[in-house]
């Protein structure tokens, strides 16, 4: 256990040290960050004096290395468009972003991984086909345009929800702010939360109803038939079981994605969170947000894949136990 | 009365264009203590049968017509859920494959557990119990600890075992066996089938045996049902089926079967099944491109000499040289093979030889040893220009007649890839013309070229591997278990032209099965191979009538005995 | 191991009993599984259709559509935000009404989805050129190649391609200043979309590249001598078409949805050269003040057209795949 978690660490040790350096040359190459930080009344000899002080003179590799560490300490240096520290801007709006995440993805497990399921044993049911149908539908429709029609339809038409913003927020603790306790900001909370787990719902529902699909068909499922078992051990015990592994994996995939993906559903509901911060720094080339939103998501990222293979471990016994 | 009673039944699988009748007017029973093997080839229905009786057609197969009693109570048309509980409580089923029966994620413990009290009223540590002994009577050692383990930390025979086991949980009165033996090595085999006779004795549980294998009949079947193309065309005691068949079928089938204590010349010719077995047009082969310009060096003593070969494979990887691990799959293998003889290469699944026969084309790189061929030392080349010389005068057939074809390219663009890539002809008219030569050779017809290797059966696509493999116009030809995948009456087919063009073109051959009987009718010197060493190498009569090595006699002790089988038809050497 | 036989094998059956005509191809393909499995799904038929006609509507649209909406002199600001024909005060010329400049609704959508196409398209070519020859070359080679260019594709693969597609057009920008972004658009949206989709196909054909190499006519061919190069391009990859079709046709539609996204975000099509996306993002600014259609309807056509298109693949993906017959 303790080495494949150790041989686990390491792997993602390296995912993020490739995008560390993505993100460093991003940082250091895309454009002169002097003349980001400076206006254009500054001397030249000021300009290098900067630079040195910045040690943007120093060998590359000492910079990266410079790079990692303050990274490591969750400095990221000062925003070209704010002019604050990249971390505090982070810092207010990370439980935003991290409140509507946690909810769609709530929501897109809750309701499909049931429906995975019914539809993956009940293949020729019109109730499958309908799921199945509304799915595709749930894939087809780009993210940002359910919010759009969800807007329309509950904001502007019905007037029943907010269209925009995060409603009453209440401060926990000094930097923790959250929308669950009042009323308005769990009312904000709906159509966000719908628009960004529509996709993954409808993804996790059709990846666990193939893989039942495949599972069914094996040997072991059929000897479990032949042995004369209930249907209800057969497909709850032997075959939901077993298509676990894979739908862990892909789980994890798109959980991870629900953050990035929140920088649609963030614009399209003027939600406060990185999401929508990160897409203004796309298009003011603010590169110190660019890179430190890459370093986090993908830090996100990595631990839920850590998490992903340790609960591997503990389903597959092929990987725990060796052979004699 | 007999446990199961099987009338008139008939089993469609509806298709697109036509329905298809798997089984017709099939009338079988088995008594209670006794094992009734159905046998047959391909496509004859017998695996049907099994399930019909169980109820686990796969859709959209049903049951179309007829009558099945189990204890004289008509089973076929119970509702699903009294079906169900037959299964398991009254009738066990024993699948081919043991490696995928089992849940691998679920300990054996707890298949047994779930099993036993679904259909019987004990508290979970009587269950507990019962598995215990039920794990104990299959023969596997340590119980009480085994079975805590998961499926994959038992081996293959142990496996079907536990398989058998479960079959067993409930005291059926009748177990199906499809194929029980067929994914299992001889060995293991023979423990397998001894097993189940004992079983069906001790327990007086009726068997039924589904089965390709005449071995598996032979060794413990009481009552045989030869089965073709859906009907049954012979039906009684084994002794009596097997010494005198009746039916034109079973007589060719019978002579088809290769035996482990007589050679013969050539198999008897049997057209009984696939048509396309004689030769459309006879070249000349002296006169033809085939037989011209085997201008290759002559060699003095042996074609191939195989010295200290060794091969390992890592079976896991490290930065660290001393973390490795490694699978040694041919350890210091030498032996010798001489022009315009056949060599025979006989051992179990992983003994290494077919890790011998991809060293020596080069699909593989040895770890050590040499190979020399003619006067050629084949691992040290280097200069790519020789690396082909070489290629063109050894070539392989495959095992897998499904898998040795590219599925996207026409028959005649295979055969004509390797003469066109070595530039054998001067012409796309000959190289066409060669083509439709070799497949008029091998039995086929040229009109076959035009067409696609999934129009082709088994049988069919092997004698086009063999085309391809003639096509570079090769002295050394390796044969890798050719006909392991085949039914026996086409294995004889291929087996006597594999024959018959060694001789017309002087081809020395590499011959690898892990079927002895087989290898006795095939080869003139044959070596014994396991645990990826080379036991004892000798004349193939020699081997058989005075088997040097103890694994040698093992194996032929372990063989299914076919003296029950007649005689008629062959033409002994 | 021995090996084992496959007992109800039908089709070896029939094909042995049946004697094989000589057929052309189109008589084959009619008479064909697929094509029949094609048929029996009434929903894959309508959607083929609809595919067809929507893919006509937006290639022919300087031919059929009934404005210009590139052409300065015939839009006015007059005509500006008119509704649907069946509303009030609409102008009978714009059945699906006018944009905030003026232009015809229908007119820009079929403009705009042929943008979309084409960018999808490009695309979904650059990253299957990408992902193919890497994946072949992966699942061929093996042993180090493989180890890093899978690596490679892990690392992409901790990215959304939404995400990748920002962050390439933030560096583009960075780098090349604010260069006229007219010109340059198209071709970072397509590099961004080809970037972010080629680690599909990369690990499909990997992985089918993979269990074709072990295949026994792989082998034959190494031992008649061809080279790797050869091998790769003639036998493995056109045994390796079936899968990656299917990503194909699902990429086209994740690659307009992804594009329309990115537009939408305003790091797509400018407005001068509006996509489906571009036009939502236009319509976006209006829909409180009740001109919905200048956002629904270029966002109905982009449903439709992925919808379509995606019910397409998800039927060639089943018709395709051996194990669910």
């Amino acid at each position: 256990m303790i080495g494949f978690a150790a041989r686990r660490i390491l792997q993602a040790l390296i995912v993020m040290l490739v995008v560390a350096l993505l993100a460093f040359t991003m940082f250091r190459f895309v454009g002169d960050p002097i003349n980001q930080m400076v206006g254009i009344e500054t001397s030249i000899e000021e300009r290098e004096a900067l630079r040195e002080r910045l040690g943007l003179n120093d060998p590359v590799a000492v910079q990266f290395f410079r790079f990692i560490t303050n990274a490591a300490q969750f400095d990221f240096g000062t925003s070209y468009q704010f002019r604050q520290p990249v971390s505090e801007l982070f810092a207010k709006r990370i439980p935003a972003t991290l409140e509507l995440s946690f909810t769609s993805a709530l929501f897109a497990l809750i309701v499909g991984i049931p429906m995975g399921i019914y539809a993956g044993l009940n293949r020729e049911s019109p109730i499958s086909k309908l799921f199945l149908s509304v799915s595709l539908i749930g894939i087809s429709l780009p993210t940002f345009f359910i919010g759009i029609l969800l807007i329309f339809l509950f904001s502007v038409t019905l007037q029943w929800l907010p269209s925009f913003g995060r409603g009453e927020t209440v401060q926990i603790g000094s930097w923790w702010t959250t929308g669950f306790l009042t009323i308005s900001g769990l009312k904000a909370l709906i159509l966000p939360s719908i628009t960004l787990g529509l996709y993954q719902m409808t993804l996790i529902m059709r990846l666990i109803r193939a893989e039942m699909l495949e599972v069914i068909r094996t040997d072991y499922i059929k000897f479990a038939r032949a042995r004369g078992l209930p249907d209800r051990l057969v497909n709850f015990r032997h075959a939901l079981k077993n298509t676990l592994v894979p739908v862990i994996t892909i789980t994890g995939l798109q959980l991870g994605a629900i953050i990035a993906f929140a920088t649609i559903t963030e614009t399209v509901f003027q939600w406060p969170g990185m999401g929508l911060m990160f897409l203004q720094a796309v298009q003011n080339v603010d590169i110190p947000i660019m890179s430190a939103y890459l370093m986090l998501t993908a830090f996100l990222f990595v631990t839920i894949n850590f998490i992903v293979d340790i609960l591997y471990f503990f389903i597959d016994p092929r990987l725990r136990v060796g052979r004699p | 009365m007999s446990v199961l009673d099987i009338k008139d039944l008939r089993v469609e699988f509806p298709g697109r264009k036509s329905v298809f009748v798997a089984v017709d007017d099939v009338t079988l029973s088995v008594d209670a203590g006794k094992v009734l093997g159905v046998v047959g080839e391909s496509g004859a229905g017998k695996s049907t049968v099994g399930n019909a009786v169980i109820g686990l057609l796969q859709e959209p197969g049903h049951i179309a017509g007829g009558e099945v009693y189990l204890h004289g109570k008509r089973i076929d048309q119970l509702p699903y859920k009294e079906k169900r509980r037959l299964r398991g409580r009254k009738i066990g089923m024993i699948f081919q494959d043991p490696l995928t029966s089992l849940d691998p994620l679920q300990t054996v413990e707890s298949q047994l557990l779930e099993t036993i009290r679904t259909h019987l009223p004990l508290s979970r540590s009587q269950a507990r119990q019962r598995a215990i002994e039920l794990i104990e009577s299959v023969g596997i050692p340590d119980a009480s600890e085994r079975i805590k383990q998961y499926p994959h930390q038992f081996s293959g025979g142990m496996r079907q075992r536990v398989v058998i086991a479960l079959a067993l949980c409930a005291e059926p009165e009748l177990v199906i066996a499809d194929e029980p033996t067929t994914a299992l090595d001889v060995s293991i085999q023979a423990q397998i089938l001894d097993l189940m006779k004992k079983l069906c004795r001790e327990r007086n549980v009726a068997m039924l045996v589904i089965t390709h294998d005449m071995g598996v009949i032979a060794d413990i079947t009481d009552h045989v049902a030869v089965m073709y193309h859906g009907e049954l065309v012979e039906y009684g005691e084994t002794t009596q089926v097997l010494g005198a068949p009746e039916h034109p079928y079973t007589q060719s089938l019978i002579s088809a079967v290769p035996r482990p204590d007589i050679k013969v010349e050539r198999f008897p010719v049997v057209n009984y099944i696939e048509k396309a077995g004689t030769p459309q047009k006879q070249i000349d082969i002296a006169s033809h491109w085939l037989g011209k310009a085997r201008d290759y060096e002559k060699v003095t003593g042996p074609l191939v000499q195989i010295k200290d070969l060794e091969k390992r494979f890592e079976t896991r990887g490290s930065i660290f040289p001393s973390r490795r691990k490694y699978f040694q799959a041919v350890k210091k293998v030498s032996f010798d093979i001489n022009e315009g003889e056949t060599f025979g290469l006989v051992g179990e699944s992983g003994s290494g030889k077919s890790t011998i026969a991809r060293l020596i084309t080069g699909l593989y790189q040895p770890s050590g040893g040499s190979i020399l061929f003619g006067k050629t030392e084949l691992t040290s080349l280097k200069n790519r220009k020789d690396v082909l010389a070489m290629r063109r005068q050894m070539q392989m057939i495959f095992q897998d007649p499904y898998s040795s074809l590219n599925a996207r390219m026409r028959v005649s663009d295979i055969i004509g890839e390797p003469i066109k890539f070595h530039r054998l002809a001067s012409s796309n008219a000959e190289v066409r013309q060669i083509v439709d030569d070799l497949l008029d050779h091998v039995g086929l017809g040229a009109a076959a070229g035009k067409k696609f290797p999934h129009e082709f059966s088994g049988g069919q696509r092997q004698r086009i591997s063999i085309a391809r493999a003639l096509a570079t116009r090769p002295r050394f030809l390796i044969c890798d278990e050719p006909t392991s995948a085949l039914d026996v009456s086409i294995q004889a087919q291929i087996l006597n032209l594999l024959k018959d063009l060694q001789q017309e073109l002087g081809l020395t051959m590499l011959f690898i099965s892990h079927d002895l009987a087989v290898i006795r009718q095939m080869c003139n010197r044959i070596g014994v191979m396991r645990h990826g060493e080379l036991c004892e190498v000798s004349d193939c009569d020699q081997l058989f009538e005075a088997p040097q090595h103890p694994y040698t006699r093992e194996l032929l002790n372990l063989m299914p005995s076919l003296e029950l089988l007649s005689r008629a038809n062959l033409a002994t050497a | 191991m021995p090996f084992t036989t496959n007992e109800e094998d039908q089709s070896t059956v029939q094909n042995a009993a049946a004697p094989v005509q000589e057929q052309g191809r189109i008589a084959r393909f009619l008479d064909s599984d697929l094509f029949h499995s094609f048929l029996k799904s009434k929903i894959t038929v309508v959607a083929a259709s609809g595919t067809f006609i929507l893919f006509l509507l937006a290639f022919l649209a300087p031919w059929i559509a009934p404005h210009n909406p590139f052409d300065l002199a015939s839009i006015s600001i007059m005509d500006a935000r008119v509704p649907p024909v069946w509303m009030e005060y609409a102008d009978p010329r714009f059945l699906l009404g006018t944009d905030d400049q003026g232009r015809d609704m229908l007119s820009a959508i079929f403009y705009g989805m042929r943008i979309s196409l084409i960018v999808g398209f490009c695309s979904v070519i650059a990253a299957a050129v990408i992902g193919i020859s890497l994946g072949l070359v992966a699942g061929y080679m093996g042993g180090r190649v493989d180890a890093i260019i899978m690596r490679i594709a892990d690392v992409q693969l901790t990215f959304p391609a939404i995400l990748i597609a920002l962050l390439i057009d933030g560096v583009a920008h960075g780098i090349f200043g604010s260069i006229d972004r007219e010109v340059f658009a198209f071709y970072i949206l397509i590099a961004s979309l080809a970037l972010s989709f080629w680690v599909q196909y990369a690990r499909t054909v990997r992985g089918s590249a993979m269990v074709e190499k072990n295949k026994e006519y792989v082998q034959a061919a190494r031992v008649i001598g061809i080279p790797s190069v050869i091998i790769m391009v003639r036998h493995i990859l056109p045994n390796v078409t079936g899968p990656v079709l299917v990503i194909a046709t699902i990429n086209l539609a994740l690659a307009v949805v992804t594009e329309a996204t990115l537009s939408f975000l305003g790091v797509g099509m400018p407005p001068t050269q509006p996509s489906l996306g571009t036009l939502i993002a236009i319509g976006n600014d209006f829909l409180y003040s009740g001109e919905w259609w200048i956002a629904i309807f270029p966002g109905l056509a982009l449903a439709l057209l992925v919808l379509n298109v995606n019910l397409l693949g998800d039927w060639l993906r089943d018709a395709l795949n051996p194990k669910l017959r």
